[in-house]
Parts: structure tokens; C-alpha cells; sequence
């Protein structure tokens, strides 16, 4: 997968866990919880539903990395590249 | 191994726990004891009518704007549209005391009001306390104690108010006698009060229904019938359950939702190492009426009603105190259609002992006797309705025992919860009601928040 189709795969992930956000508008350089409202809850399911859907763990030490859109997509892209995108 | 996890209990926090773990594919098992799902918030059926048992209404109920309300959280976590709980809002509830009446609804303020009309030299006081709660981490997994009564004291220096605050949240959940934690308090103030009360279209069991669905959906099992008679260890670690049928399921892990002390005797540990069990239970008589109840005089959702100044709350020598109790009207919510029948529900605070000791055949004629003896104290007290009764059915201590399997019949759990949910054995945890969190909601959150913290990772 390509940064923007993982960007894409993190926004769906994003729209199961909270799907009253708006995310139309997020800024990839902030970080998430200052944008929408993600408790720590919602944490775990974003690295809970990348393990489902895409079989890669995150551990619990790297969660620091997914603060943000940016971060994010930078720290799955090695994980995720040889990854075919969703349909 | 048969199982990641295997579930002792299909109340709501054993299905809530349920449904995340089979989510996240992980293999699991709920076992249930008796032939239906819902533990101490159940349903049944009788001379076909639909009963619930434990549910009188559902607090949380915050606007679904509101995304860190724990009613929104849970819903998101389970992936279940709020909608599909079909929750109605109250009409109106009170808090009636000697010379006092303090009526509250969904809307905050009006409670506020209200405090502010009874007791204009306390609502300051009254709203600095409200402050002092909001400060509160309610869901940290540990915490010191410190006593309800006490801090209570320090914000109101009028002692029947502090009774009148105590007297609906201790009915609605306090575990202990007497006092209740601070922070359980503030739990459950928060929940009644400032998020407020509905009730599900068609009761608990569309709820429990939609999450056994849920569960069962995402390939979760579930086994009823099948009560379990020992959890297995080895040293430190639990290796599973044995049933009382004989058959050994295997497991990675043990999640409890039985109670602590009634975990803990399935694990076989001596009785110095066990858990105390609580105490607080209760008789609940409804009765069923050929009119809405409103039409009689009966127009709140809920009353929590005091007979004298001090509101004692504790396990009764009498087999039955009716100094204090609850009066429910299910039909006093917002319902789209008026229900099938008038239901009038009363709850009163219940000794264990007696009710569980009677011999069989003393106990029906004993309920009997208690029966008409609540019947004509809460005409009395409230309005006569006599008349207009079609049916009723009573429950005891001794019937929530029978069912649910808690030591003494009790409701509330035991006085000191496990927050964290660890036990002795490494990969055993609790959840439900001796976890801490109480409630409907409560209970669900409290399945999933054992699960996210030890059986995802």
C-alpha cells in the first residue's frame, strides 16, 4: 500500500470507531486527540482493527506513534507495504 | 486449548465481554448456569406476561452528543447503534421524606431547581458538591476509599438532605450498609442525575437479545444450562473450568462475572482467602393492573420513598423493612404505545437469612403474608389500587440466589470491589458487580473495560 491508501485504511478504521466524527477535515500534522474525541478506549480498537483486518502487531510501546495521521501512516508504511489496499 | 477465554456468566457485563473478544476473533465461551441469559438483570415470563427482573429503568442516559458518556463509549466499543436499545426516557421521578419531596427528571437543572426551592440555604453548598464530583477520575481501576456520608457533610450542613441524596443512590446501587464510597457515589449521582433515566422499549430483553446476537454473529458460543463446578488451576494459573456435568473446557483465560466470594469458592480457595460476600438484598412485589397506573394517582416513573427522617440502609432483622423503599411504574416512561398493562413495582430492602432458611413449605405461605402486608402499607402511603389488580409476583432473596447464584441473593455485589479485576490465579479476572462498575451500563462497561485490559492484548 502507498501512503495514501493507508491514510485511507486509517480514515475507515476511524469512521467504525467513531462514527458521529466529522473527519472530512482532519490535518494529518495534529494529532488526532486534538481534533476529535478519542478516548483511550478508541485507542486500542485503531491498533485492535489494524490487527484484524491487516494482521500486523503494534506493540504497546510504539502506541506513541499513532498520535497523529502523519506518524501514523510514516510508522505503517514499512508494515503495510507489501499489502494489497482494500477493494 | 478449547478456548481463548472462557465467560462464567451471561448477565450483561459477560455478554458486553463477550462480544469484544469474539469481535476480535478471539475463541470464546459463555457459560450460563440457568436456561436464560441475563443474570440479575433477567426476564421472564408468567401467565403470559413478560416480567424483567433487576432492570427498573437504565440511567447513563446522556445525549447521544455526548462521546464520553458512558452510554456512547459502550455503544461504540460494541459496535451497537444506540437506536437499537430503544430507550425511552422518564417521565418524572421523586425522593419523598417527611415534609420533603424532591422531584427530578432528564433535564438537570430542575433537580437543581428543586434543591434550590427545598433547601435555599444548601444549594450553594449543593453546587460546590456538584463540582467536587466532576472532579472525580469515576473509571480509574484504583483508587483510596473515602466515605459518601463524610464528604457529603462537609458541602451540606442539612442532615436530611444528605438522607435525601444517599436514599436514591444507595437503593440504586450501594453494596454497603449504612455509607457508600465516595467515589461510587459519584458514580452513580452522575448517572441518575446528571446524565438521568429511560427504559427500553419491551424491557431488558431486546437488550440482552441484541447482544447475544451480536455475540453469536461475530462466532462467539454460548452455553446455557451449563453451570460450572470448579475452576481448574495449577499452581498460579487457572487451566480452565470443570462443568457440573463432568465435561473440562480448556482456556487461556477465565473471565468471572459469578462474584468474587463465588469465584472464588469455584476455585476452591479456604475460606480465610475468600472474599466477603454482600448483604444488601431485596423483596420485589408487582403488581399487575387492569389500568394505567396514572389514572390512579400513580404518575411518577420512579419514587424512592423514606418513612422517617434518617434513611437507614442495611440488611433488616425483619424479614422485610418497609421503612424505605422504591415505587416503579414501567408505564411512566415515554413510551411510543402505552403498554399492555399497568404495572405498579415495589422494592423493598430484604433479610437474607430469613428468606433463604424457610423451609419449602413455609416459604409460599410466607410470601403470601407478605404480600398483602406491602400491599396495604403502600396503599396506605401512597393511593388504593386494589381493585384494580389482575395478577402479581413477588421475589426474594432467596429467588435471586436460586437464579443467579449470588451468595445471600444479594444484588450489589460485595462492599469492597476488586477494581482491577485480578484474582489470585494469573489469568482469571472478575467483572461484573463485585468488579465495581454497576448498573446496566455500568455492568457493560465493566466486561469490556476487564477485556481490553487483560484479554486483547
Amino acid at each position: 500500500m502507498n501512503p495514501d491508501q493507508i491514510r485511507q485504511v486509517i480514515l475507515d478504521i476511524l469512521e467504525k470507531i467513531a462514527p458521529d466524527e466529522d473527519l472530512t477535515e482532519i490535518e494529518d500534522e495534529i494529532p488526532f486527540r486534538e481534533q476529535i474525541e478519542l478516548d483511550s478506549m478508541d485507542f486500542l480498537d485503531i491498533v485492535m482493527e489494524l490487527r484484524k483486518q491487516y494482521r500486523i502487531e503494534i506493540p504497546e510501546d510504539d502506541y506513541g506513534q499513532l498520535a497523529s495521521m502523519q506518524s501514523t501512516v510514516a510508522y505503517l508504511e514499512p508494515l503495510l507495504k507489501d499489502v494489497e489496499a482494500p477493494a | 486449548m478449547d478456548y481463548d477465554t472462557i465467560i462464567i456468566g451471561a448477565g450483561l457485563s459477560g455478554l458486553a465481554a463477550g462480544i469484544r473478544l469474539a469481535y476480535y476473533e478471539k475463541k470464546v465461551c459463555i457459560l450460563e448456569r440457568h436456561t436464560t441469559i441475563g443474570g440479575l438483570n433477567s426476564f421472564y415470563r408468567l401467565r403470559n406476561r413478560n416480567y424483567d427482573v433487576g432492570l427498573h429503568a437504565m440511567t447513563n442516559f446522556a445525549a447521544p452528543t455526548v462521546r464520553s458518556a458512558p452510554l456512547n463509549r459502550l455503544c461504540r466499543q460494541l459496535r451497537i447503534r444506540r437506536e437499537e436499545f430503544e430507550l425511552v426516557p422518564q417521565v418524572e421521578s421523586a425522593t419523598d421524606f417527611p415534609g420533603h419531596r424532591l422531584r427530578w427528571n432528564n433535564d438537570y437543572h430542575f433537580f437543581e431547581q428543586q434543591i434550590a426551592d427545598e433547601f435555599p440555604r444548601q444549594i450553594d453548598g449543593f453546587s460546590r458538591f456538584v463540582s467536587r464530583m466532576k472532579e472525580q477520575d469515576s473509571f480509574a481501576l484504583t483508587r483510596d476509599s473515602s466515605s459518601a456520608r463524610t464528604v457529603l457533610a462537609e458541602y451540606l450542613s442539612e442532615p436530611v438532605l444528605v438522607e435525601m441524596l444517599l436514599c436514591p443512590v444507595m437503593f440504586y446501587g450501594s453494596a454497603s450498609a449504612r455509607d457508600m464510597d465516595f467515589n461510587q457515589f459519584c458514580i452513580m449521582f452522575q448517572s441518575l442525575f446528571l446524565e438521568g433515566m429511560a427504559r427500553p422499549e419491551g424491557g431488558v430483553k431486546p437488550i440482552l437479545k441484541t447482544l447475544v446476537r451480536k455475540f453469536k454473529s461475530h462466532g462467539g458460543e454460548l452455553k446455557l444450562r451449563a453451570g460450572v463446578r470448579r475452576i481448574l488451576n495449577e499452581g498460579n494459573r487457572t487451566t480452565g473450568v470443570e462443568l457440573d456435568n463432568g465435561d473440562v473446557l480448556s482456556a487461556e483465560s477465565v473471565l468471572s462475572s459469578a462474584g468474587a466470594a463465588e469465584t472464588f469458592a469455584l476455585c476452591g480457595f479456604p475460606k480465610k482467602q475468600s472474599h466477603l460476600s454482600g448483604e444488601i438484598s431485596f423483596v420485589e412485589l408487582i403488581f399487575i393492573l387492569d389500568c394505567e397506573p396514572g389514572e390512579l394517582g400513580f404518575d411518577k416513573s420512579i419514587i424512592f420513598f423514606n418513612r422517617q427522617d434518617d434513611f437507614v440502609y442495611d440488611v433488616p432483622e425483619t424479614p422485610i423493612d418497609r421503612r424505605s423503599g422504591i415505587l416503579c411504574v414501567p408505564n411512566n416512561f415515554h413510551h411510543a404505545q402505552p403498554l399492555e398493562d399497568g404495572r405498579i413495582r415495589i422494592t423493598f430492602l430484604a433479610n437474607p437469612e430469613y428468606w433463604l432458611n424457610l423451609p419449602e413449605e413455609e416459604y409460599v405461605a410466607a410470601k403470601e403474608k407478605w404480600q398483602n402486608e406491602i400491599l396495604q402499607s403502600v396503599q396506605q402511603q401512597f393511593q388504593p389500587f386494589e381493585e384494580h389488580i389482575v395478577d402479581r409476583d413477588m421475589f426474594t432473596p432467596r429467588t435471586i440466589k436460586k437464579f443467579t447464584g449470588h451468595f445471600n441473593g444479594c444484588v450489589y455485589g460485595s462492599p469492597e470491589k476488586i477494581l482491577d479485576g485480578k484474582t489470585p490465579l494469573k489469568n482469571l479476572y472478575l467483572c461484573g458487580t463485585d468488579q465495581g462498575f454497576l448498573g446496566i451500563v455500568g455492568a457493560m462497561l465493566s466486561g469490556i473495560s476487564m477485556t481490553n485490559a487483560y484479554l486483547l492484548k
